[in-house]
């Protein structure tokens, strides 16, 4: 064995690593946020503990586990479908096309509902047919928290859309992480209660946050929590507006800086 | 007189302190297939990026068909096409599907006649439902080829359009384009290193040189001009030695 060949594939990976803050960012992120999840959720199942609740479990953690897959689903094929034409070299015929921006994002927002339709039946099946756990007995109580996942979704993919613009094929790694830095401030697996104060009043900026309690509150009491669906609709809004307002900034400074062209070189 | 379907007006681009495009002037009228040459780094690229709205100008105006390019961006974009070796067509999509996928993005509405005919023209039939990831370099160009000609567009970008292809490949591709583009009566500009095809095709040749025109016009008149009959040697005066000789005053 050569050390200098072993040497030469080590330097090679960590030259990479070392220059790309996206690439930093998935070493050090994945597990930060990881470490958050998993604190907030034994901290909880110990409060719960204490309090002996009687709370459906199976309904609770399958149904938050089912709605933040289709969130998490709803954010990535909007990404992916983007990093699609990234990395299949297309990009560049796609903005040089009469195509405007907001064709190509409702294109990708109806993929993204066919795909997210399409998991959430198979997924809610299999949840079925293995735990007996029939969301479905939610009825029309889901449909707003669906609706309002959906298009968090969407907002978060066209913010990865823009950063992948921004700083090139290398920050694909975002499209996969992105929902997941959201994940342990939602409160997809626990009550907000088990945060410190000071991140429950952050957190209240997040329209994931609001959905996840409100369909807490449909589960255990079986009633619609409207000022949740008030709070995640609103938020929701702002969150789009200010997502498009990233996108068409990110798409204008490509455009005076040469960014477009390095979607295809890097 | 033929009207002028492109129009560019002191074009400027810079990137911090480095001038890709210094301020360049040209027109390209119908039926005219104008050559864009120049070493590499000289401009030909950012020029074609910003006919493209792909990168912004810092200055400098760009009229197509009499039209703002800024103001009309879709309108424009749907009367051109372009094709270049760095902007391939999904390597995982058949040619059928690529070219379905680009006569709708172009606003083709018979599409699928489209296609059939365009992989007739171009001898792509059997190559039709292989997927293009498979297909050999040159076969991938002659289809971004075949995509260029989608919406029979009025002003054509051709970026090295026989880059990867062999003598007699390039040769029919060459004959194709501008067969179709006669019948179009469409302008063209055209890029390429090959001097003996820039020759044959070009009404015109434009010359840059670190992003500025050093000449505009026939290639006999080029050649008269330089005392030179070999348009390579040209080329590579050019590119050697672009701002002192004095009668290369650059074109604005």
């Amino acid at each position: 064995m050569d050390s200098l060949h072993v040497r030469g594939i080590f330097y090679r990976n960590i030259v990479l690593i070392r220059r790309s803050v996206p690439k930093l960012f998935g070493l050090f992120g994945f597990v930060t946020v990881a470490l958050l999840l998993w604190g907030f959720i034994t901290l909880w199942v110990q409060t719960l503990a204490e309090t002996d609740a009687r709370a459906d479990f199976v309904l609770l953690i399958l149904s938050a586990f089912i709605f933040w897959s289709l969130f998490d689903l709803s954010q990535r094929s909007f990404g992916i479908s983007f990093l699609e034409e990234v990395w299949s070299r297309n990009v560049i015929n796609l903005f040089a096309s009469p195509v405007k921006l907001s064709e190509m994002i409702l294109g990708f927002v109806l993929v993204g509902v066919a795909q997210s339709l399409l998991a959430f039946f198979y997924i809610t099946s299999l949840a079925f047919l293995l735990y007996a756990l029939n969301i479905w007995n939610l009825g029309l109580y889901i449909i707003p928290f669906f609706v309002n996942i959906l298009v968090f979704g969407w907002a978060l993919g066209v913010v990865t859309i823009g950063l992948v613009v921004r700083f090139g094929p290398s920050a694909d790694i975002l499209a996969f992480f992105i929902p997941f830095l959201v994940l342990p401030f939602s409160a997809v697996y626990y009550a907000i209660s088990i945060f410190p104060p000071i991140l429950q009043k952050v957190t209240f900026i997040l329209p994931t946050r609001h959905m996840f309690e409100g369909m807490r509150t449909v589960i255990t009491e079986g009633i619609m929590p409207l000022d949740n669906v008030f709070w995640a609709s609103t938020l929701n809004v702002v969150c789009v507006i200010l997502a498009f307002l990233f996108l068409y900034w990110m798409l204008r400074l490509a455009r005076i800086k040469g960014y477009l062209s390095r979607l295809v070189q890097d | 007189m033929t009207a002028a379907l492109l129009r560019v007006r002191n074009l400027t681009k810079r990137y911090n302190s480095f001038t890709a495009v210094d301020g360049i002037s040209f027109e390209i009228k119908e039926g005219e297939i104008v050559s864009l040459l120049g070493p590499n780094g000289a401009g030909k690229t950012t020029t074609i990026q910003m006919l493209l709205t792909l990168v912004s100008p810092i200055s400098g105006e760009i009229e197509i068909f009499g039209k703002n390019l800024a103001e009309h961006r879709e309108e424009l974009l749907s009367m051109m096409n372009f094709t270049a070796p760095y902007s391939l067509l999904p390597y995982n999509l058949t040619p059928r599907e690529g070219l379905a996928v680009f006569s709708m993005l172009y606003g083709v509405r018979n599409y699928k006649e489209r296609v059939s005919s365009l992989l007739d023209e171009f001898n792509l039939g059997e190559l039709a439902d292989k997927k293009i990831g498979k297909l050999s370099s040159g076969e991938q160009m002659r289809l971004g080829v075949a995509k260029a000609f989608v919406n029979n567009p009025k002003l054509l970008l051709l970026d090295e359009p026989t880059a990867s292809l062999d003598p007699p490949t390039a040769r029919q591709l060459r004959a194709k384009v501008l067969e179709l583009i006669q019948e179009s009566g469409g302008g063209v500009l055209w890029t390429s290193h090959n001097m003996r095809e820039v020759e044959t095709v070009s009404d015109r040749i434009i010359f840059l040189s670190r992003g500025r025109i050093m000449t505009d016009d026939t290639p006999q008149n080029i050649k008269k001009r330089f005392g030179q009959e070999d348009l390579e040697e040209i080329f590579i005066t050019i590119a050697r030695e672009p701002l002192r000789e004095p009668s290369w005053t650059p074109c604005t």
